[in-house]
């Protein structure tokens, strides 16, 4: 386990996680359900977290791994106030679908 | 080739095929339920960076608690069905294309960063409870106290939110 640094190169996880990135973006560009976009938000911030954390480690800077820790708070604040976003907006128009959110749409 | 690259390629093929049903499945319900088989194989990554602490948390956080939400969420908004209306094709394949252009936009920026290994790193036990502890303790004391004043906010705000109108 600890000689994770010589055997595994520092470009194999840049692409992963901008693979992973990459099919956020996706999700949120191709998908109407709101959760389902909420869901791709929360890969993309997990990509970002894996990054953080993996240079991190080849670094030897335990700071990206306290960042991680907090964008893991910042996200779990963000799930709850979105999710109750998302049922208010289900009481009012018994819909989540986001084609149906165009009252600010000029 | 190390068994630690056989370890890595497997978590990578579970992370990127399970995120790519998260996007296609119809069903929110299967959608949720494959996002957790992605966080269990960050995890995964997490222990092999030695982040040990971090692949805890991230379990306990994430599958724990917020697709807990999640799946509450659509439950409680009956929503575990196919529902999605069949909507036209132009937009999906823009959003094949504007994400794929994306990625590969990337890759080509971050592919000639840094050529080879970084310096290897002296110390591998920083991602062990104890020194993520002292640090987190000592350097960002401020930003983790200020952290509680925003799960105050929010949860304020969640509960505000979520309850009925009164008049």
């Amino acid at each position: 386990m600890n000689n994770v640094i010589l055997n595994i190169p520092i470009q194999w996880y840049i692409y992963l996680t901008v693979i992973l990135f990459s099919i956020g973006v996706l999700g949120v560009l191709f998908r109407r359900n709101a959760i389902i976009i909420f869901m791709c938000v929360e890969l993309m911030l997990n990509a970002v977290n894996l990054l953080m954390v993996a240079f991190s480690r080849y670094l030897g800077d335990s700071g990206g791994q306290v960042f991680v820790f907090f964008i893991m708070v910042v996200a779990a604040a963000e799930v709850s106030v979105g999710l109750a976003i998302l049922m208010m907006i289900y009481r009012n128009t018994k819909s989540i679908d986001i084609d149906d959110l165009n009252k600010l749409k000029w | 080739m190390p068994i630690t690259q056989y370890i890595f390629f497997f978590l990578t093929f579970v992370a990127i095929f399970s995120a790519i049903l998260v996007v296609i499945d119809k069903n929110p319900v299967h959608s949720v339920l494959y996002l957790i088989v992605t966080f269990f194989a960050l995890a995964g990554h997490y222990l092999l960076l030695n982040a040990q602490f971090l692949a805890a948390v991230h379990i306990i956080v994430y599958a724990g608690a917020i697709m807990v939400l999640f799946l509450y969420v659509i439950m409680m908004l009956n929503l575990n069905k196919e529902i999605e209306p069949h909507k036209k094709n132009i937009p999906k394949f823009a959003a094949v294309i504007a994400s794929g252009v994306f990625m590969l936009c990337l890759i080509a920026l971050l592919t000639n960063a840094q050529k080879g290994m970084l310096p290897a790193a002296q110390n591998e036990n920083i991602g062990l409870v104890e020194n993520l502890g002292k640090v987190l303790f000592r350097e960002y004391m401020l930003p983790f106290e200020v952290s509680s004043i925003l799960f105050l906010a929010a949860m304020v705000g969640a509960v505000f939110l979520s309850k009925k109108e009164i008049n």
